[in-house]
């Protein structure tokens, strides 16, 4: 009901969900469980200049009802993970082969368009960070669910209407019967990302991909939104990628989280312990930099230099220039992502100093094992990254 | 800066104030905007009616939501925006009120760092010649003295002498927002207006700018009013803080004691709201109602009466239940945002001939909120009259017959600064008056509190 989704209300969610699943991570492993596996994901874009590799071998997977956090700054690549995993990715750009997006054990990357667009419109639904991008300006936004809602479902009509009426309600918009008959214009800028989420949800989608869903908004539009979303996940056990650059969005958002540093996954780990024990030298500096409304004015650590633009393929680390705990080896093995220490198999790190409690030669030659198999591209080139 | 050509004092007696000593003094400043698109429309009353004092030296940050007048606030500060009312006295002179050699005084010593270093810097000048336009214009020295300068500049927020030939799009967001501090510092101001300088920027790099800032302040005794709608950046920078909504500063105090110990309802909302970058952090959050109403049609009592948890009832309203309360108020709000709507030519047309339309629609809102409910008469006799009003289309009426008979001294009265907390600090709600429970013992707690 609008009134109630609009309340005022102390709300005291988080989700006990949270919980099982980290204590659960062993069964988490297993790729069977997972609704959407995407593995050494590579986009490229080509320009006259050169081929930015945006999206550089990136690997994990959602469970059902699960929330990934897909984190990272400007430029890490997360964005056009998304548009990948959406078959959204255009000319210039492609998806290098031996790139995989599996959804319901279903290989999407080698679908044609129209193929495509069947999972887009029942399987995987995605809201972006501008709701005018989705939204048609011309079309009521009742017109447009109802579009939705018919190439989806089938509905038409009195149905349909009466259906996105409903799908505009469980979103909470108040007075859901006149606003169906408004413009995207009409709309504030949280009622409109409502309407998108509303769009979306006219599909009946099992995964829902949101890139940077509140970025645009202020704090408390954003606190409702966050809240919308996790009631509905809670409602229609939705699988979310919850894509952003804010770490307290994050926190408050996701069971498990992947760091993306220059179109690599450079960490992943349930939230709790990446928050309370980051490993990736990367992960560590991004946490100190953020300032917190819990503590006062000291000075701000900070990452020297800034986030490079990938063009060749990785012979070293990518974060070297900037690593504070960079060594010899660094600038020599790419790192892959290896368990943090042993049996630590639902916490990984691409860094040469893991798995912490292995010997540093033997941990840099069983980087440098995997990563020799891993891309046999790469071998003999010779390049670094354009920064 | 050994080139520093003799300048006496700043030009304007009031500037040359010891640290410490009150350098603005903002007094009941309003900024309207003439609405352009409406005949006979109402202005918008981006800021309406702001009082507070900025201390040389210090940095006063103002915060709240897209629309509350920060940023405009910040603007007719430094004179990039007209006042329509109201003083900003620096000494005996009123910066409103300036003019010829005066305001040009101000204007060098009135600095804007802007959010966004794409569109602030112009791409056809090298960045040497960016910086050191203000110097130019400014008559500011010799050619030679000006170089100088600018190479004095870019070593100062950390670019090197060779980037003077270089142009803006050869530079990374971070450092064009060096480049635009650079700039805004070029005639040694005293004050730097910074509307939201590090909004656009990444984590890792907004801290290398926060801590430029700051080291920048240190060494040159700069005063900055920081607009940010970022409250983790602005506990970490600012002294005090002013937290604006609709054109109001809602409260104002030490940032510290603010975060800790929020005294208006607005800023606990607004704190609570904040997600911290810490997952076990119990999630105990006021969500509000709605959105900020029209700066065009501020409501007549308090700004934040549409969306307030924590509202004073009226008096004789105590039989009826918070949930029914809580209806009465999305009511309301529904019915503003249909007023808000014009209503379409094709509209008028089905009306006339008699089809229905959306504004038929009043029933099933009325319906939705209503139906299953045990209202005490004092209620469902207005309610039924607004929807009578509602459903003829008249939802201005129905707005005003609601307050009258549902209001209170929130909806009717604007409220007064009362002083709350330790010194300096105040907060615009009637919660404050004696006889009224204190916003902290009426909603959740936030910031600090148990
Ligand atoms: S591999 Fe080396 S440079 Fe890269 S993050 Fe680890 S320690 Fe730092
Ligand atoms: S005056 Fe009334 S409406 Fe305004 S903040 Fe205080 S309690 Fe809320």
């Amino acid at each position: 009901m609008a009134a109630d989704a609009n309340a005022t209300g102390v709300d005291e969610r988080r989700s006990s969900a949270r919980q099982t699943q980290s204590d659960d991570v062993d069964a988490a492993e297993s790729a069977d469980d997972r609704l959407l596996e995407v593995e050494n994901l590579r986009t490229v874009f080509h320009t006259e200049r050169e081929t930015i590799r945006a999206v550089d071998g990136v690997s994990f997977g959602i469970e059902e009802g699960e929330t990934l956090g897909l984190v990272g700054e400007s430029g890490s690549g997360k964005s056009v993970t998304a548009r990948s995993i959406m078959g959204l990715v255009d000319d210039p750009g492609e998806l290098l082969p031996g790139s995989s997006v599996r959804f319901d054990g279903r290989e999407l990357t080698d679908l044609t368009e129209k193929g495509y667009e069947s999972v887009r419109g029942s399987g995987i639904a995605m809201v972006f960070q501008d709701p005018l991008s989705t939204l048609n300006p011309v079309y009521t936004v009742g017109n447009q669910i109802e579009e939705a809602l018919s190439l989806h479902r089938g509905l038409s009509g009195i149905d349909a209407t009466e259906k996105a009426i409903e799908l505009l309600e469980d979103v909470g918009i108040p007075d859901a019967a006149r606003r169906v008959s408004e413009y995207p214009h009409e709309f504030s800028g949280g009622m409109r990302q409502r309407a998108v989420i509303a769009m979306a949800l006219a599909c009946d989608p099992d995964v829902l991909v949101c890139d940077e869903p509140t970025t645009a908004l202020d704090v408390t539009i954003q606190a409702q939104i966050l809240e919308l979303l996790s009631d509905l996940q809670a409602e229609h056990g939705l699988s979310i990628l919850f894509i952003t650059h804010d770490m307290g969005v994050i926190a408050e958002v996701a069971d498990r989280v992947a760091v993306m540093y220059a179109g690599e996954i450079v960490e992943q780990a349930p939230v709790v312990e990446l928050y309370e024990n980051p490993r990736h030298p990367y992960t560590r500096g991004l946490l100190r930099s953020i300032p917190s409304t819990q503590q006062g004015a000291e000075r701000l650590e900070t990452i020297a230099g800034e986030v490079p633009t990938p063009n060749k393929a990785a012979t070293d680390c990518r974060f070297a220039p900037r690593c504070p705990e960079a060594f010899d080896a660094c600038e020599e093995v790419h790192p892959v992502p290896v368990p943090v220490e042993e049996g630590a198999e639902d916490h990984t790190a691409a860094c040469l100093l893991y798995p912490e409690d292995e010997p540093r030669k033997a941990a840099v030659d069983r980087h440098a094992a995997a990563g020799d198999e891993d891309s046999p591209e790469s071998a003999g080139s010779t390049g670094g990254d354009s920064r | 800066m050994s080139q520093q050509p003799e300048r006496g004092d700043t030009g304007l007696a009031g500037l040359d104030c010891a640290p410490g000593e009150t350098l603005l003094s903002v007094r009941d400043l309003r900024t309207y905007y003439e609405s352009g698109d409406l005949i006979g429309g109402q202005p918008v009353k981006a800021v309406d009616g702001v009082s507070f004092d900025v201390k040389k030296g210090e940095t006063i940050g103002v915060v709240g939501e897209s629309g509350c007048g920060k940023t405009t606030l910040g603007r007719t500060l430094v004179r990039l925006e007209a006042a329509t009312g109201g003083e900003v006295r620096v000494g005996s002179d009123d910066v409103t009120e300036l003019s010829g050699e005066d305001l040009k005084a101000w204007r060098r010593n009135a600095q804007v760092v802007f959010q966004d270093p794409e569109s602030s810097l112009n791409d056809r000048m090298t960045i040497g010649e960016i910086i050191r336009e203000p110097l130019d214009v400014h008559d500011w020295g010799t050619p030679a003295e000006r170089r100088a300068r600018v190479r004095d500049l870019l070593e100062k927020v950390g670019l090197q002498e060779e980037h003077y030939y270089r142009y803006p799009h050869q530079f990374s967001g971070g450092q064009r927002q060096r480049i635009g501090i650079a700039r805004a510092l070029a005639l040694e101001p005293e004050f730097v207006v910074l509307d939201e300088p590090v909004s656009a920027l990444d984590v890792s790099v907004q801290a290398q700018i926060l801590n430029l800032l700051m080291d920048l302040q240190d060494e040159l005794g700069l005063t900055y009013l920081f607009i940010a709608h970022d409250l983790s950046v602005v506990r970490h920078i600012c002294d005090r803080v002013a937290v604006m909504y609709l054109g109001n500063v809602m409260e104002l105090g030490p940032t510290d004691e603010l975060f800790e110990d929020p005294a208006n309802p607005y800023t606990r909302a607004l704190l609570s709201a904040v997600p911290e970058p810490d997952p076990t952090a119990e999630i105990d959050r006021m969500t509000l109602r709605g959105t900020p109403p029209s700066p065009r049609d501020p409501p007549e009592g308090c700004a934040f009466s549409t969306r307030c948890p924590v509202k004073i009832r009226p008096d004789g309203s105590d039989e009826v239940d918070e949930s029914t309360w809580e209806a009465v108020e999305v009511f309301r709000e529904t019915l503003r945002a249909r007023s808000r709507t014009e209503r379409s030519l094709s509209e008028r047309a089905r009306e006339l001939i008699g089809l229905e339309t959306r504004f038929a629609t009043v029933d099933e809102v009325v319906g939705e909120l209503f139906t299953d409910r045990d209202i005490p008469v004092s209620v469902k006799e207005p309610v039924d009259q607004a929807a009578d009003l509602a459903r003829e289309g008249d939802e201005d009426a129905a707005l005003e017959h609601l307050k009258g008979e549902l209001g209170s001294v929130c909806d009717h009265e604007s409220p007064e600064d009362h002083a709350v907390g330790t010194e300096g600090r105040e907060s615009r709600c009637h919660r404050h008056a004696a006889e009224y429970e204190e916003p902290s013992a009426v909603g959740p707690s936030v910031g600090g509190e148990d």
